[in-house]
């Protein structure tokens, strides 16, 4: 190309070639330029995930994995009760902490959006809200059990306070502590998609509302809500898919006594178990896959992006 | 007792120092290896090239310590890189990235694993020069030629394969050998005298409704079956052919004698790692557990009570070894040998002898141990001194005794070992189903 580009004299051919090149390049340029992504896309999330659905197929003992062809992996995992119960259990989960992270996620977004004129105190607020992501996850989870342990602060605060005479036994290792925890750790997944939604928000919008002689919760039902959805659309895909994933938070907060999906097939690996964990794998993740198709169905996301 | 200790201590580091210094100055003269072979007794025919030789080893927290590592260069001048992780991930591991070590550390049920999966090489018992003085319990499985055999994956059931080439396990002991046992203990429930409130004796007091959500049990399928086998024959529940290979039936009922106790709300939490098992004990989450003899004296190092409490239905025991990556050849298979030789002279025995563990040889131990830490540890008597940790911190007051008393009580008293059941996939489902009821 830049050979025949600095070519002194362009011959016929050459002047062809050129005519034709400028039609041929824009029509495989955006393949080149997509090709980096899709082939990376490609090598690390298609590929693996054909390997771990082809791998739930085989068969095992406690040494080793068999290629083969069989479909016992999936009816042991789905004609199994605690399965359907450790699903159900950590839709719980998902449902309780999606809930509880949208409310904080929406009240301190508008807080922010609506209520903190200046966008310097906008942006330092916001800010503030991701000092806690300056520690590690694990750290700011394990600080929870001597908080809320029997011996730990908030009981003794309780108890020298006199409101309680008993340590409260489901502070800690319960679904109250795993759904703190969780809460904790992804209300600002909710927090900032929302507050971007709410930014782009055209004001004139709300002055119209309130011209209009709606009330503050009108405007809020009827304009607010409905402009920030498909901020609430990413941050509950977030929220969603982390929660069903995880398996760490589950173990420590629950003290092991309670089951997820994500630790029930991190003990299949740890067990050597691999095909059962690969269709535990599989049939989680069209699980996820059709919660979020379902959440896009309801918002179309694309006028966000 | 600093003066009885520091001879027994100090003897050792000066001959490595200065072997080590004699290997430093003759690495360019092949020679001297002779020589440096004389000072220790260790055959070092490849001196000269010897530091360039690092071998990886990896296993679980017990024995895989940076205080054996650096003792190690001390004396044997090559370099040992050690790698500590939980017992899952060492069976995983070991199977699936054979090529990631060249020494692995695993646990004996663990190895009746990994070496069916031919990733390891077995051992020439005549290159081992310490063999015939290892505990009868790893060739014969008996204490004495007398005792009987403990349930379970018994050591020696796992210890021998059939040939040089072979995976499959002999019945007696060979030529060949799997692993070389290092490390070994026996285990029982640890307690919080100050918070139970009455003397614990039965492993069957683990369910009793008095520690109601202050009970917690160990979430290692192939461990906390165990324990729990225990607690249901202890309570007269269940009596099992073998604890360590139950049938169907066997594992159902002891699972439901566990998941009823779980949904009454026995249990405050299950433990995996030994962190956790510290940290459920000294926060008072729990008073009595399933438990490790270092945890509990990592608890009793907190100045918090905890006992290591010995029951009248025995021990269940397990035992950790030594094994060789089937990829291993050469000068990095000499150096292998040589430490693994190293391993059974007396320093790390030692080592491990003074953290509550027993060592695999135990004459070679005792010359590295004071005659009142020997009579400490090993014989069940008082402390006539302070008991020193191998970091050289006071772990018990003069006159404290051990629990669960000497060796022979101790290892006598074993009911089962960790095991590897028949029925391993059916029971790991089920124990699943316990831990999500």
């Amino acid at each position: 190309m830049t050979l025949t580009a600095e070519t002194p004299r362009p011959s016929v051919t050459a002047a062809a070639g050129r005519a034709r090149r400028p039609r041929l390049l824009p029509r495989v340029a955006p393949y080149l330029q997509a090709a980096p992504l899709t082939v990376t896309l490609l090598l690390f999330l298609l590929v693996p995930i054909l390997t771990i659905v082809a791998v739930s197929f085989w068969d095992y003992d406690s040494v080793r994995i068999y290629p083969d062809f069989v479909l016992t992996n999936y009816t042991e995992l789905l004609a199994s009760p605690v399965t359907w119960k450790t699903y159900l259990n950590t839709l719980k989960y998902a449902a309780l902490t999606w809930a509880i992270t949208l409310g904080i996620g929406f009240t301190v977004a508008y807080f922010l959006a609506f209520h903190v004129r200046s966008t310097t105190w906008q942006m330092v607020l916001f800010l503030v809200c991701t000092i806690p992501f300056w520690t590690s996850n694990i750290i700011r989870m394990i600080s929870w059990i001597p908080f809320l342990g029997r011996n730990g602060l908030l009981n003794s605060g309780l108890i020298s306070a006199g409101i309680i005479d008993q340590p409260l036994e489901f502070l800690l290792f319960s679904d109250f502590s795993v759904v703190l925890a969780f809460v904790h750790l992804y209300a600002l997944f909710m927090v900032v998609p929302i507050f971007n939604s709410m930014m782009r928000i055209d004001r004139a919008l709300i002055e119209a509302a309130r011209d209009g002689g709606a009330n503050a919760a009108q405007t809020l039902w009827n304009v607010i809500l409905p402009l920030t959805k498909p901020g609430i659309a990413i941050g509950s895909i977030f929220v969603v898919t982390l929660v069903m994933g995880d398996f760490i938070t589950v173990r420590l907060m629950s003290g092991g006594q309670s089951a997820s999906i994500g630790l029930m097939i991190a003990n299949e690996i740890s067990l050597l178990q691999y095909p059962a964990a690969a269709a535990n794998a599989v049939v989680l993740l069209a699980v996820v896959l059709i919660m979020v198709v379902a959440m896009l169905r309801i918002v179309d996301i694309r006028k966000e992006l | 007792m600093t003066d009885t200790r520091t001879p027994s201590k100090s003897a050792m580091p000066s001959t490595g120092v200065s072997r080590r210094t004699l290997l430093k100055g003759t690495a360019a003269v092949a020679g001297a290896a002779v020589g440096s072979g004389a000072i220790t007794g260790f055959p070092t025919i490849w001196a000269q090239n010897i530091k360039n030789v690092t071998l990886r080893q990896f296993g679980t927290g017990v024995s895989n310590l940076n205080a054996v590592a650096d003792k190690v260069k001390e004396d044997l001048g090559f370099t040992l890189q050690m790698t500590a992780l939980d017992s899952d991930a060492v069976t995983q591991r070991a199977v699936t990235q054979p090529k990631s070590y060249d020494i692995a550390d695993i646990e004996y049920w663990i190895c009746k694993k990994v070496f069916p999966a031919g990733v390891m090489q077995p051992m020439d018992v005549k290159k081992i020069k310490n063999f015939d003085k290892i505990v009868p319990i790893f060739i014969t499985g008996k204490m004495t030629p007398g005792s009987a055999i403990a349930q379970g994956t018994a050591p020696h059931t796992v210890g021998f394969v059939e040939g040089k080439d072979s995976t499959k396990f002999a019945k007696s002991a060979t030529q060949w050998m799997t692993l070389i046992p290092t490390i070994y203990n026996a285990d029982t429930l640890g307690i919080r005298p100050d918070l139970v409130g009455r003397p614990i004796s039965s492993w069957k007091d683990l369910l009793d409704p008095a520690f109601k959500g202050k009970a917690s049990l160990l979430n290692i399928p192939s461990i906390g079956i165990m324990d729990a086998a225990m607690v249901c024959e202890a309570m007269g529940e269940i009596k099992y052919g073998d604890k360590g290979n139950m049938t169907k039936e066997e594992i159902d009922k002891t699972l439901k004698i566990m998941t009823d106790a779980k949904k009454a709300g026995q249990f405050r939490a299950f433990w995996k790692t030994f962190d956790e098992s510290v940290n459920l004990m000294s926060s008072g989450e729990v008073i009595i557990q399933s438990m490790w003899s270092p945890a509990v004296a990592a608890v009793r190092a907190k100045g918090i009570q905890c006992v290591y409490q010995p029951l009248k239905e025995g021990y269940r025991a397990w035992g950790g070894g030594l094994g060789i990556a089937k990829h291993l050849s050469g000068l990095e298979l000499e150096a292998a040998y040589e430490y693994i030789n190293w391993y059974l002279s007396g320093w790390v025995g030692a080592y491990l002898n003074r953290q509550g563990y027993y060592s695999a040889v135990l004459d070679t131990a005792k010359q590295h141990m004071s005659p009142e830490e020997w009579a400490f540890w090993m014989e069940g008597q008082p402390a006539k001194a302070d008991i020193l940790s191998p970091e050289g911190k006071v772990m018990e007051k003069a006159g404290a005794v051990r629990d669960g008393g000497s060796f022979q009580d101790r290892m006598g008293r074993v009911a089962c070992w960790n095991a590897v059941m028949d029925e391993d996939r059916y029971m790991v489902r089920k124990w699943n189903e316990f831990i999500a009821a």
